[in-house]
């Protein structure tokens, strides 16, 4: 509790104990109703002394409709009928609710910031000399050598100098996978050094850091509110007013006929603090500040509660292909030697021949072949730009490359019938062989498009790679549709020929890595970025960000999506219903102060705590 | 210029309707106020900016009485 939740709760106690006292007093000695009323008064002044004065001020800056103002006219008025103890009963409810209120927003307030505990409270410095000290890790300044021990957090983005280490980053993205972090490693902030002492370079000052990024988005993102939000806040600035009006017709109209004017005054004044907007105005900035908490917290960052809300909406999902639902990175999938050649002969001369290149398909031969390459036995390379290379490996020609190389040097050779990019391989005019190299799936992708798919979601692919990869990842993972061999402007196209297939009223998502996507990302109704650990143009291009690329992110995002639209109107309804009831009782005189109480006090309690539902981060993870 | 300040509000209500009294203010091109997160972020013209916030925090006392903010 805060020291002004704390006065509150000494206010509350004293005035119970005041109020119990007077009402015993009362009831024991009967007394003229002026000692009375003083009585009563002082319970009620010490509860509600600040209400009265906002009131008031409210009144004097003609801010007239606010609950301070229902809240002391329903209690004047009280005290006008001479219903004394109800006066001051109603002033203590409605305090003890605005207490537990301040203190459930609070509590979330705080566990968010748990949740989202990557802020680093120092960075220690390394000087010239090797001695080290803590500073602030803003007064760190690019190029500055950092220390960080084990089981501290990385406190900046930078490189590896030295040591080597894993590194957690379930506070970035959920998940605790451990990487590994070795000299010329890149490094971001936010991390936890599990074991290793690592020596770090800086490369971004702390403001442009990862963890900076992050923590303002989340901060910013309750900025952009969601149409519920705004709803509500525009259903306030009428209703209460109208409230008002209806109150005072209540106390008028029915007491011009029956001439009761007491009892319909009465009426009026239940009517009154029934109405208090207050169980909406708070319970729904609170579940989407708790969704957008609890998403971040699984690695699913959402830029405002506009997204969350929109996501909840959403029946189509483009996917890109390539980083998206496959890992981006290619990989020898598959050798095929000709007769008489082993596949190691077959990927080392391929892997010889191709050393010299740093074309990403030279790399994953190199990868696959995995042993060091004696860069003395191949000599005369020649790289043929947009065929491959020939080279002479151990004194003999050797040519590596697609089919057209062969083609052009008269080479007979069986053509692979797999999808992907394969490479051919020659020696002395002999076909040695091929290798396949294709982008291999990510292992979640699959399943999370079948969980899109049972939820009923229609999905697309589209990418710039040929019809048949298309078509073979399509068919493995059970895609709606794919289409091939798109620009970037042809997305484009695409995703505006979907948002206008799509059904009426639901929304229309993009998932890319944000690298080229970025006017597919902004044109989606949402776009969602892999943010792969960092990279600056997917999370300033998208409305949603996954940070560690994962495409089973999606669905969970959808449910969270959902489920925060779920307690919203639960809320919505709720609340309302239970006023609408409340007023309608109130108004034939069935319902008294005291349900009005409830309807107001015990309504914005229960809606709170059906808000407060969405911080539970736990179940979601599991 | 855009610039963010960290405010004291106690209720929601009175948060969204500090926003709109906000944003009726001349110079001031947009603004939001958060009651989650205890927000305040204003865009307004940067000539005038001091003036205008003076005249933020009179109308978010209008409306508030216990509005605070760290200029």
């Amino acid at each position: 509790m805060t020291k002004k939740q704390k006065r509150m709760l000494r206010r509350i106690l004293l005035s119970v104990a005041l109020l119990i006292a007077v009402v015993l007093l009362c009831s024991l000695i009967p007394m003229p109703w002026p000692l009375e009323l003083a009585l009563y008064l002082i319970p009620y002044l010490v509860i509600g002394h600040d209400v009265l004065r906002k009131a008031f001020l409210g009144i004097a800056h003609g801010e007239v409709f606010d609950e301070n103002f229902l809240m002391a006219i329903a209690t004047v008025g009280a005290v006008l009928v001479q219903e004394y103890q109800e006066a001051a009963a109603v002033m203590l409810f409605y305090q003890i609710g605005e207490l537990f209120q301040s203190y459930a927003v609070g509590k979330s307030r705080k566990s968010i910031s748990e949740l989202m505990d990557i802020r680093p409270d120092y960075a220690n410095l390394v000087a010239p000399d090797g001695s080290t000290t803590q500073v602030d890790p803003e007064q760190v300044a690019v190029g500055d050598v950092i220390l960080v021990r084990p089981g501290e957090k990385v406190p900046l983005d930078g490189t590896v100098l030295e040591g080597t280490g894993t590194l957690n980053t379930s506070a970035l993205t959920g998940e605790s996978r451990p990487r590994s972090a070795a000299p010329g490693d890149e490094v971001i902030s936010g991390c936890v050094s599990v074991d290793g002492l690592l020596k770090i370079q800086v490369s971004k000052p702390f403001a442009q850091s990862t963890v900076a990024r992050i923590l303002d988005l989340v901060e910013n993102s309750s900025l952009k509110k969601a149409k519920a939000e705004n709803f509500i806040t525009k259903f306030a600035r009428y209703y209460t007013p109208a409230v008002c009006i209806g109150a005072v017709a209540l106390a008028v109209i029915p007491s011009l006929f029956t001439g009761e004017w007491l009892v319909w005054f009465q009426r009026a004044l239940t009517f009154l603090v029934i109405s208090c907007p207050c169980a909406l105005v708070i319970s729904i900035p609170l579940t989407f500040f708790g969704g957008i908490g609890g998403a971040s917290r699984c690695g699913i960052l959402v830029k405002g509660g506009n997204y969350l809300e929109a996501l909840a909406e959403t029946k189509t999902i483009v996917f890109d292909k390539t980083g998206t639902l496959t890992q981006g990175v290619f990989q020898v999938a598959h050798l095929s030697p000709a007769q008489g050649v082993s596949e190691a002969a077959l990927l080392e001369t391929a892997a010889l021949a191709e050393s010299y290149s740093n074309h990403p398909i030279s790399k994953s031969l190199r990868q696959a072949f995995g042993q060091p390459l004696d860069a003395a036995r191949v000599t005369e390379v020649r790289e043929i730009p947009g065929r491959g290379v020939t080279a002479k490996v151990d004194g003999k020609a050797v040519a590596a490359g697609s089919a057209r190389l062969m083609e052009e040097l008269g080479i007979s050779f069986a053509a692979e019938a797999q999808p992907g990019t394969v490479v051919y391989l020659a020696q002395e005019g002999r076909f040695l062989g091929s290798i396949l190299i294709s982008d291999l799936e990510k292992p979640t992708a699959k399943a999370a498009i079948q969980g899109l798919r049972r939820q009923g979601i229609r999905t697309v692919m589209l990418t710039g790679d040929s019809e048949a990869v298309a078509r073979q990842v399509a068919q493995d993972m059970q895609i709606d549709e794919a289409h091939a061999q798109l620009l970037p402007g042809d997305k484009v196209e695409w995703v505006e020929k979907l948002l206008e297939q799509k059904p009426e009223r639901s929304t229309l998502a993009f998932v890319g890595d944000g690298i080229n996507d970025a006017p597919v990302l902004s044109r989606a109704d949402i776009g969602i970025a892999m943010g792969s650990l960092g990279s600056d143009a997917a999370i300033e291009a998208a409305d949603i960000v996954l940070m560690d690329d994962d495409p089973a992110k999606i669905p969970l995002a959808l449910r969270i999506a959902r489920k925060c639209r779920r307690i919203v109107y639960q809320n919505i309804i709720f609340a309302l219903g239970v006023k609408a009831v409340c007023l309608l009782l109130g108004a034939v005189g069935i319902a008294n102060m005291w349900w009005a109480v409830f309807a107001d006090v015990g309504v914005m309690v229960l809606a709170v705590l059906n808000a407060t539902r969405m911080l539970r981060v736990s179940r979601w993870r599991a | 210029m855009q610039k963010k300040f960290q405010i004291e509000v106690d209720c929601a209500n009175c948060a969204a309707k500090i926003e709109t009294a906000i944003q009726k203010i001349g110079g001031v091109a947009s603004a939001s106020v958060s009651f989650m997160a205890q927000k305040l972020v204003i865009d307004a013209d940067e000539a005038r900016f001091d003036a205008i916030m003076k005249e933020v925090v009179k109308t978010a006392r209008k409306i508030e009485p216990d509005f605070e903010i760290e200029l």
